[in-house]
């Protein structure tokens, strides 16, 4: 059965560290290249067709600023 | 399948826990604390016992602690949690007690109370963040310090000629009789994170047996102390601070 998932950063609050990115398991996230009212690289879903929901990007945010949806089709 | 398809509150299945309150950590971008925390806060809602937890935060980085999940804390002087947590435990031994402490406080000043808290056997949980460095005064060298490690205070790097071995808490207070579970984790990635929450979950609820005292011990990263940015400091702290400080249990006496 596919998944598809998808995250939600509450930019405001992200501080652009990028261990998201890091431990993105399909290269669904990366860094913004605009900021967010603090000056950070905001962290969003740059190929959103690929992120299977797995929460490992929201498990590891030290801010926990991610949310994390999941369907399945 | 469009995004906003997606994104509905059915479909919502990792979010940020109801104990975590809004207030935006002061931490350093990176930084492990944020991630004990919402470990701490996740085991306390798991475990539903919000109203019986009392936290302890002496002196450091996490000395701030109680702005952030919503729980009783108390402060404690630099390096005496230990002490204070027991005076808690003894004076209601149906509640939860937990010290978070960092290096500096627990492994430096507090090193004779950390001892005796042990000995004692109290049953009460130790939450260790052995970060190798004094992470809020400006990165200066800790007991747990590696040998060879350039800080503010060893700019030539540590050397045990004059500055000593860096320290293993756990293993010696595994030693103590008093100490029902040890245990050495790390929150680097999503799988040892998973594994340092169950080991939270253990240590909250080997309290209920009033066997003795339960210490975590997170190896974790200060970036800014170590100069690093914070995917640099996940990977530097895996290939040196595991193999002086490798992560595992290093005493389960809890039965379950």
């Amino acid at each position: 059965m596919a998944v598809r998932g998808a995250i939600e950063v509450n930019i405001e609050s992200c501080k652009g560290c990028g261990v998201c990115v890091a431990n993105c398991p399909v290269g669904t996230i990366a860094l913004s290249r605009s900021v967010n009212g603090k000056g950070y690289n905001y962290s969003y879903m740059e190929n959103p067709e690929k992120c299977t929901g797995c929460t490992n990007c929201a498990v590891v945010c030290p801010d926990t600023v991610i949310t994390v949806y999941r369907v399945k089709i | 399948m469009n995004i906003s398809d997606i994104i509905k509150p059915e479909n919502k299945v990792y979010g940020k826990s109801g104990l975590l309150l809004d207030k935006e950590m002061h931490y350093c971008p990176g930084c492990s604390h944020g991630t004990i925390h919402k470990i701490i806060a996740e085991t306390i809602d798991e475990l539903d016992i919000q109203e019986q937890v009392i936290g302890v935060s002496p002196v450091g980085c996490a000395v701030l602690a109680y702005d952030y999940i919503d729980i009783d804390w108390q402060e404690a002087a630099h390096g005496r949690a230990p002490a204070l947590a027991t005076a808690i435990k003894r004076l209601y031994p149906e509640k939860y007690v937990f010290t978070y402490q960092g290096d500096g406080d627990l492994a430096s000043i507090g090193t004779g109370e950390i001892i005796h808290t042990c000995n004692r056997g109290d049953s009460v949980t130790i939450i260790f963040v052995n970060n190798a460095i004094y992470g809020m005064t400006g990165g200066q060298m800790a007991p747990t310090t590696l040998e060879g490690m350039k800080t503010a205070t060893t700019p030539q790097g540590r050397s045990h000629i004059t500055s000593g071995f860096p320290m293993k808490i756990t293993e010696m207070i595994a030693l103590l009789p008093g100490v029902v579970y040890a245990t050495r984790q790390s929150v680097d990635t999503p799988a040892a994170e998973r594994k340092a929450k169950r080991s939270m979950i253990k240590a909250f609820k080997s309290q209920q047996l009033k066997k003795g005292t339960s210490f975590i011990e997170i190896v974790s990263t200060c970036n800014s102390g170590w100069k690093m940015t914070p995917v640099e400091a996940n990977i530097w702290m895996r290939e040196n601070m595991f193999p002086v400080f490798p992560p595992g249990d290093i005493k389960d006496e809890t039965g379950f």
